[in-house]
């Protein structure tokens, strides 16, 4: 079609019936559920996580009741202890990560001009497996078995069953299943950001806002990984009593709060990047021009990421570490301020040489700058070690993570609110109320955690339920209490102005005057969230390209029709966008839904003990996802290619590195990977703790033989799989089928050599850590080989189905990239385990 | 170089100025707080701890005083070279600068304070919810005691730190920073107390139901009356007759507890010897009165909860009484 046919209204008209018919929400009570689309998704997830933000911030009135006066007695003991941790463990799991991945849900598609994200039946699976872990999780509280432990959960307090109770199962089981979500949501985003941009949108013209998504969602793959190897090894003590953290077994509590942190410190970049990202499109738009400093702010977010990984030990600096180690990680420690520091200046840079119009948005992210710049320089002030040895632990730390999350989370996500409430909802929010709502949490803010620097430093420790008067520390305590609620007003008023929102008139369109994409949105509601995918030439295209949203409306840019009645967006390249394919996207469905209640089964049954109905619940969950996947990936579509308008001419298939899907199974492997070097780094870890590891008397086992054995094999079946990627793609099926059963049976041998190692020798994995982290490595490894097993037969069956050709492969082309990564596993498994103690 | 120790008398008047507005400020807790050092470290930290909030507070002030100032400048203020210029010096150079010298300087303060074979060790260890503590003298008999920890003024003295059933730490705001007693690891921590009182310390590793009522007292004694003390200490021997004596016999309090000069040497609970010394009962918590006593033996978890000791419900008032008179010393 020529710009020509686009000039006819009623050609126009009929495009945008067909679109809107394909992009039409489900209707009804029940199957408005079954909805994938990014707008509706992404909008229960964000609602969703503001819900557990509130409930988590109750959580922390209550404790300030508590603490308000001395030697109170308001709150018992025992209900305190679960207030901190699941209030921690709330904000930070059910709040902060899923918030910054739901907006990204809700905004990414439109701010790359995107139809939907490429899988939006997974965006559907990460949400219904978010609201059933978060309700798991915070609703235990109101039978009184919360987590208890602290947000932290140090073994061995959580993990000797004596001294803790079903809480830390449920901590541990219910927030993995979350963690499971959020990585899931992260290869959405990455690939949604490398694949789906708009035609022209090189990386370079990419709105920052994307680029954040993308260094955050990187930093997610790699930060959540080493946490859930820790809930593996933690479940496995406090279950089958494993000793990995128990000392007087060769364990080390020490290796818990490697992993934790390993995790938890890139966790405060992770949700904190994401609002620096909110103020790169508030702050251009309200200061009226182009960002100033664009390549700094990527430079630094991509630095501040890289840094973020190498600051861990400074929350283990009291832990009796070599000093040579603390001098390092206070160095890099100090140094994460730098890349801040860029990015907080090109921000005044900006602002500086525009012209800033002080609006309801612009205040909160100046407001939220200057409360976290506070919270940095206490940052700063704790990076510095011989200083945390006096305050870590103690309330001043209380009060710098809270400068840190309320100007570098909250705030700037109520600047969002305020700015973004108009793209989503058509309607602006109330400036007055905004405003008072503002100086409320602003002040409240201040007054609640200002006091808590001089608390702690005068002695008062963290997570305590009461203080003695003799400390003569009553008066800061009962400010910060009468600050806390002072904060929550602001809490409130925001809340009602939300609700008062269906009742105000719809606001014109773009209403801030941006110049980023996402603004091409209608105040009405249309669901196929663009009407035509731009050709974009600037990072501003509303403010520099003539009359850009008329062409878009017009149809005039690409893939403007739904001809053949399926939703579709445009595959770009990587680095330069060059579009390369149209991909039809999932549909509205109930399986992301049922997969995630029976995943989500396998963890809150197994909380409660009930391994039957737990594996019972498994195998629902395996046939869920191979029946989704089946039916609704990999289609070979009906016809080779399709116009999407000037000319072009796009395929509808794509497989192996140019395609989606190939992207998210690499991407997934890489988080599978950095799991399971969580799990080899605790064998080394045990190693350098101990004199003699393994042990002399346990060193004879796994032997070599079956480790050896179980690697070869192994690499076998990897390269059968590769083999028969090659003689399918050459149109050799037969073979190719053969191979693919070849790889099978290697598969299943690898594996169960690689059990039969410890089997075999009789290692008692109770006994000592080195049996138990020998199990460990060799479960994990059989168990990704009878993934393999799996994933073999599914693409064999997929052949003989007739669902997978020569030409049609991107099953076969994914799988081989699963199998490349458990060849690197199975070698580094059983080198480890069967060689290393001939070495050591 | 520990870089303050050589510190000029304006430096030090200085401080202790700044030290003295903020506890005026805040009130007047000196007993358990970092401002308020008795120790060589802690003194140290605090002048660190100045020097940082001071540079923290100028820099906070100086980025407000710029949005302000970025904010009502007119358009076009800064150029666009000008604005990449800001962003290098304000926002890379200068924080470069700032924090390498930030890092010099704190640097030597992380050196611990220098020990030898020859100085006074102090094992302490933590449990749910109590400070098990021995005395270890160099050439001389160790001495166990616990829930309060003496140090003589002036002389380095190594704590050495574990725990047998959880993580807790180890936290004397006014005499050093704090360290973590973690099972299956020892720990040390070496102080230097400057001036002679009584102070409180805590733990600061959340470690179960009671953590927050998980103190100890700590006095801080001239050197030779420490070495009075110690000497008598390890001298001290309990009656193991008496209505009281007979009663703690009976009620098996010796399963779990030590009294010297008595058959009961178990280690289970806290070393009861110089209970009747001691300023404060259950870790910290209560005034060790006969009455608080025998409340506190009749029914623990009401005053701690969580504690490992067994409720004593069905003793008669009279009896806890006896015991608590018997531990106090009191005829």
């Amino acid at each position: 079609m020529s710009l020509h046919e686009q000039d006819d209204p009623e050609l126009r008209r009929a495009q945008e019936e067909r679109l809107r018919a394909v992009w039409d929400s489900p209707k009804g009570l029940f199957l408005k559920w079954t909805d994938t689309n990014n707008d509706a998704v992404g909008a229960w997830y964000t609602l969703t996580a503001f819900g557990f933000m509130l409930f988590a911030g109750v959580l922390g009135l209550l404790m300030r009741a508590q603490l308000a006066v001395p030697d109170n007695d308001l709150v018992e003991p025992g209900t305190f202890n679960q207030l901190f941790t699941l209030h921690g463990s709330m904000m930070m799991f059910l709040f902060a990560v899923p918030m910054f991945e739901a907006v990204s849900i809700v905004l990414l598609p439109q701010l790359l001009g995107a139809r939907d994200l490429p899988f939006p039946r997974l965006s559907a699976f990460g949400y219904w497996s978010f609201l059933l872990g978060g309700v798991f999780v915070s609703g235990s509280i109101f039978f009184d078995v919360a987590p208890d432990g602290g947000w932290f959960m140090y073994p061995p307090l959580t993990t000797r069953t004596d001294l803790s109770g079903l809480g830390a199962d449920i901590w541990m089981l219910g927030l993995s299943f979350i963690e499971v979500s959020s990585v899931a949501a992260a290869v959405e985003l990455i690939v949604g950001v490398l694949k789906c941009r708009p035609p022209g949108m090189r990386l370079n013209l990419m709105p920052l806002y994307a680029w954040y998504i993308l260094v955050v969602a990187v930093m997610i793959l790699f930060a959540f990984p080493p946490l859930i190897a820790g809930d593996v090894l933690f479940e496995m003590e406090r279950l089958l009593d494993w000793p990995f953290f128990d000392a007087a077994r060769g364990g080390d509590p020490l290796l818990w709060q490697h992993l934790f942190w390993i995790f938890g410190h890139p966790e405060v970049y992770i949700v904190f990047l994401p609002s620096i990202a909110l103020f790169a499109m508030l702050v251009p738009t309200f200061s009226q021009r182009h960002l100033l400093g664009y390549p700094w702010i990527v430079l630094a977010a991509v630095g501040t990421a890289f840094l973020s990984f190498g600051l861990w030990v400074h929350h283990m600096f009291t832990t009796g570490l070599p000093k040579i180690s603390l001098a390092f990680f206070s160095a890099a420690s100090e140094a994460v301020a730098i890349p801040t520091a860029v990015q907080i200046f090109v921000f005044i840079a900006t602002m500086w040489a525009g012209r800033v119009i002080w609006s309801t948005p612009m205040l909160y992210a100046a407001g939220s700058l200057a409360i976290f710049v506070i919270g940095g320089l206490t940052g700063v002030m704790v990076a510095v070690a011989p200083f945390d040895w006096q305050a870590h632990d103690t309330y001043f730390i209380v009060a710098h993570l809270h400068y840190v999350m309320i100007g570098g989370t909250l705030m700037p996500l109520f600047a969002g609110l305020y700015y973004y409430w108009p793209l989503i909802t058509g309607k602006k929010l109330s400036d007055r109320l905004g405003r008072i709502a503002f100086w409320l949490l602003f002040v409240g803010a201040n007054v609640t955690f200002f006091p808590m620097h001089l608390s702690g430093l005068e002695g008062m420790p963290r997570r305590v339920f009461t203080y003695p008067a003799e400390l003569g520390i009553d008066g800061l305590n009962l400010a910060s209490s009468i600050g806390a609620y002072i904060f929550a007003a602001g809490a409130a008023l925001i809340c009602i102005d939300l609700a008062l929102s269906p009742r105000r008139a719809l606001a014109e369109r773009n209403p801030w005057n941006a110049g980023t994409l996402e603004w091409l949105a209608h105040p009405q509601d249309e669901h196929w969230g663009i009407r035509s995918i731009p050709l974009v030439e600037s990072r501003y295209p509303i403010w520099d390209q003539q009359d850009f949203m008329r062409k878009v409306d017009e149809g005039r840019y690409f893939l403007p029709d739904a001809e053949e009645g399926r939703r579709e967006t445009i595959v770009t390249t990587v680095l330069d966008a060059r579009p390369i394919a149209v991909i039809r996207l999932g549909t509205p469905s109930w399986k992301p839904m049922m997969t995630a209640f029976a995943l989500g089964g396998v963890f809150i049954l197994t909380t409660y003990h009930l391994y039957w109905l737990a594996l019972l619940s498994g195998i629902a969950t395996l046939a869920m996802v191979l029946w989704w996947l089946w039916t609704g990936t990999a289609e070979i579509p009906e016809k080779e290619s399709k116009p999407i308008g000037h000319g072009m001419e796009m395929p509808l298939y794509l497989s192996g590195s140019s395609a989606p899907g190939w992207w998210a199974m690499f991407i997934t492997m890489m988080a599978d990977a950095t799991a399971f070097s969580g799990l080899v780094f605790g064998y080394y870890f045990f190693w350098t703790k101990h004199e003699d590891f393994p042990p002399p008397e346990l060193a004879s086992a796994p032997g070599v033989f079956w480790p050896m054995v179980a690697l070869a094999v192994g690499l076998a079946a990897w390269l059968l799989t590769v083999a028969a990627r090659e003689c399918n793609a050459k149109g050799r099926i037969g073979t190719a089928r053969g191979l693919l059963v070849a790889g099978i049976a290697a598969s299943m041998i690898s594996g169960l050599a690689g059990i039969a190692g410890p089997w075999t020798t009789g290692m008692e994995p109770t006994l000592h850590s080195y049996p138990a982290i020998v199990w460990t490595l060799a479960i994990w490894t059989s168990v990704h080989a009878a993934i393999a097993v799996i994933m073999l037969g599914y693409a064999l069956a997929r052949s003989l189905a007739g669902k997978m050709t020569p030409r049609y492969d991107a099953d076969l082309r994914n799988v081989t990239v699963y199998m490349h990564f458990l060849a690197l596993t199975t070698v580094v498994t059983y080198a480890t385990i069967g060689l290393f103690p001939e070495l050591a | 170089m520990r870089w303050q120790r050589e510190a000029t008398g304006t430096r030090v008047r200085l401080r202790r100025l700044a030290a003295t507005a903020i506890l005026l400020i805040t009130g007047c807790n000196r007993h358990q707080s970092a401002l308020a050092p008795f120790g060589a470290e802690a003194d140290d930290t605090l002048s660190l701890t100045i020097v940082l909030a001071s540079g923290a507070a100028v820099i906070a002030l100086g980025v407000v005083l710029l949005v302000w100032n970025a904010s009502r400048a007119r358009e076009h203020a800064l150029s666009e070279s000008g604005g990449l210029r800001l962003v290098l010096w304000a926002g890379a150079i200068f924080p470069t600068v700032v924090l390498t010298v930030l890092l010099l300087f704190a640097l030597p303060a992380m050196r611990p304070l220098p020990e030898s074979d020859a100085d006074l060790r102090i094992q302490v260890e933590g449990e749910q919810f109590w400070w098990r503590v021995r005395y270890a003298p160099p050439g001389a008999a160790p001495l166990m005691a616990a829930n309060e920890v003496r140090v003589p003024v002036g002389r380095t003295v190594v704590f050495e730190l574990t725990a047998t059933d959880v993580i807790h730490s180890f936290w004397i705001p006014g005499l050093a920073g704090k360290m973590d007693m973690i099972p299956g690891r020892t720990n040390q921590l070496v102080v230097r107390a400057t001036k002679p009182g009584t102070f409180r310390g805590v733990c600061t590793e959340f470690c179960g139901l009671s953590h927050a009522l998980m103190a100890f007292d700590v006095i801080a004694m001239e050197p030779a009356a420490f070495d009075a003390w110690l000497a008598e200490a390890r001298r001290t021997e309990r009656a193991s007759s008496g209505r009281g004596a007979q009663a703690f016999d009976r009620r098996g309090c010796g399963a779990c507890h030590a009294i010297a000069g008595t058959p009961h040497h178990a280690v289970i609970g806290p070393d009861l010897t110089h209970y009747s010394e001691r300023l404060t009962l259950g870790a910290g918590i209560l005034e060790p009165t006969v009455a608080n006593t025998a409340a506190f033996i009749r029914d623990p978890s009401a005053f701690k909860p969580g504690a490992r000791m067994p409720a004593y419900a069905a003793m008669p008032q009279a009896e806890a009484e006896a015991i608590a008179r018997y531990l106090k010393g009191a005829p």
